[in-house]
């Protein structure tokens, strides 16, 4: 079993942590995992983006080319990954920044969740990476809900431990938006 | 999996391999994408007791680290490519004065400042010389985090055996990726006698490090003795992977992030029912030259990938006179990804 996520949007949006945090939950699980950050002169505001590979077997290529599912954050990253995912592949699309109607592909599993707008409603908008990622694994099963959530004490340093528990908060409210989305 | 693995990415496992191997001396000048290996050595290397030094200059560093080398302890510098290319003419007469050194070069794309993508466009510098004279780097090519660990410490171990400098020639994607590390420290470093090493002469005849020979006939000697250093080395230390050869009708090769790639499209070639194989030169210098020309005597195609526009696949040709090569060039901007190498494959496999 193997199994391939590309992660996009802008800098800041805390891309690359659940990119990591999807790494380190693999590793926890006794699995095979790659972490490939697209590195260019990347900074806040600029486009982010990694591709992570979880695998029962050691793994080839680090870089993917039709991964089996894309979390979207933001319009820019929509445009430019929809296309490679792979048929009957997933799409977990932060609708409060790139708006439904704007992606073309029919023969895939969408997963339309409002991250921004249901972060906000927790009080802080910068959970909605936690949210998509949570989706992500409750729809995907790539790893169990508690190895994500053991996760965080590796990417969230000590003096942010406080923070934890909303995040926690936020990934169980993104996997509820799984079971109540339509794909 | 088994034991204890981290999450490394690939430039810290080159600091902690360093670190495992016993060397306690860096010198270096940062730059993309290598900064971590700096970053990382800067925190550690202090803590052990060892010097961490920021140059003004990649050709400074360079020669700092000719001379604490010279001395015989275990030293390193890292940068990538335009700093590597700073630092030729110090290389030059490390190579010339026999002074064991690791440098790594996590190189990016050029020419000039290029940008900072990864590329393999600095195979010929670092296989072929590089400096001016007649001189030979022993340069190895890792493809994995695990790999990057591994071979710094056998880089340290090379290096004085043949009183050589060992290049690591990994590229921005090794460098920056993660995966799972096992750290095997190794419980015995091996080193090698040290009866060169500038360690004051009291009580000793005095011993001379240089590159400059005048007298009449010395410097001929001198290059003979270094050429056989470099034949003992093609005998002795050839390293490479080979994954489905036995019964492949088309053989793939490939070195570091390229072969990484390339495994994935020969997974799926074979998924296909093509009878396609993967061969990974380990070391570039020696490059695995003998082992090809086994190949070659078969009736079997070669498909040499590259993130470059063509530079190793002049060795391979050489390798295998005779037969076909195919080559597929990716120069830096995007990684090729799988599928694209797979569709290559296609086109040329034989029948």
């Amino acid at each position: 079993m193997i199994q391939s996520v590309i992660m996009a949007g802008f800098g800041g949006q805390g891309i690359l942590l659940i990119g990591n945090m999807l790494a380190y939950a693999a590793l926890g699980e006794g699995k095979h995992v790659t972490y490939m950050p697209a590195y260019g002169v990347e900074m806040r505001g600029g486009t982010a983006n990694c591709t992570v590979v979880v695998s029962d077997e050691p793994i080839g290529s680090p870089i993917v080319g039709k991964p089996d599912a894309v979390i979207v954050m933001n319009l820019p990253s929509l445009k430019k990954f929809e296309s490679w995912i792979k048929p009957e592949g997933k799409l977990f699309l932060n609708t409060s920044l790139a708006p439904a109607d704007e992606r073309t592909r029919e023969d895939i599993a969408f997963y339309p969740i409002p991250a921004n707008d249901l972060a906000s409603q927790m009080g802080n908008a910068r959970l909605a990476n936690m949210i998509l990622i949570g989706a992500y694994v409750k729809a995907t099963g790539i790893v169990s809900q508690d190895a994500l959530i053991d996760s965080l004490s590796k990417v969230i340093s000590e003096r942010n431990a406080r923070f934890i528990p909303q995040n926690i908060e936020a990934i169980k409210l993104g996997a509820d938006q799984v079971e109540t989305a339509n794909p | 999996m088994t034991e204890k693995q981290d999450l490394v990415k690939g430039n810290e496992a080159v600091a902690m391999g360093a670190l495992d191997a016993g060397c306690r001396h860096y010198f270096g000048y940062p730059i993309t994408p290598q900064s971590d290996i700096p970053e990382y050595l800067s925190y550690h290397l202090p803590k052990l007791g060892g010097e961490f030094v920021q140059a003004e200059s990649e050709v400074a560093a360079i020669n700092m680290l000719l001379g604490a080398a010279a001395t015989g302890v275990r030293a390193m510098t890292s940068s990538s490519s335009p700093g590597i290319s700073l630092m030729q003419e110090g290389l030059s007469y490390i190579a010339g004065s026999e002074i064991p050194i690791v440098i790594i070069n996590m190189s990016r794309s050029g020419p000039g400042l290029g940008g900072i993508a990864p590329s393999q466009g600095d195979y010929f510098q670092a296989v072929k010389g590089g400096g001016h004279g007649d001189y030979h780097l022993l340069v190895l090519a890792p493809n994995s985090v695990q790999e990057l660990y591994d071979l710094t410490i056998l880089a340290f171990e090379l290096a004085e055996k043949y009183r050589n400098p060992v290049m690591i020639l990994g590229d921005a994607m090794i460098g920056q990726m993660k995966e799972p590390l096992l750290r095997r420290t190794p419980e015995k470093i091996v080193e090698y006698p040290k009866d060169w090493a500038l360690t004051g002469a009291k009580g000793r005849p005095q011993r001379v490090l240089k590159s400059l020979y005048l007298k009449d006939g010395e410097l001929t000697a001198h290059n003979w003795k270094l050429h056989q250093k470099y034949e003992a080395m093609k005998k002795d230390e050839i390293r490479y992977e080979e994954v489905f050869v036995e019964d492949a009708e088309l053989i793939l090769v490939a070195f570091g992030s390229a072969a990484r790639i390339s495994r994935t499209s020969v997974m799926m070639a074979r998924e296909q029912g093509m009878k396609v194989g993967l061969f990974r030169p380990i070391t570039l210098f020696p490059f695995p030259e003998p082992r090809l020309a086994d190949f070659a005597k078969k009736d079997v195609g070669f498909f040499v990938v590259e993130l470059n526009t063509g530079q190793m696949v002049e060795d391979v040709k050489i390798a295998t006179a005779g037969r076909s090569v195919d080559f597929f060039g990716k120069p830096p901007g995007a990684l090729p990804t799988p599928e694209e190498i797979f569709e290559k494959i296609r086109e040329i496999y034989p029948g």
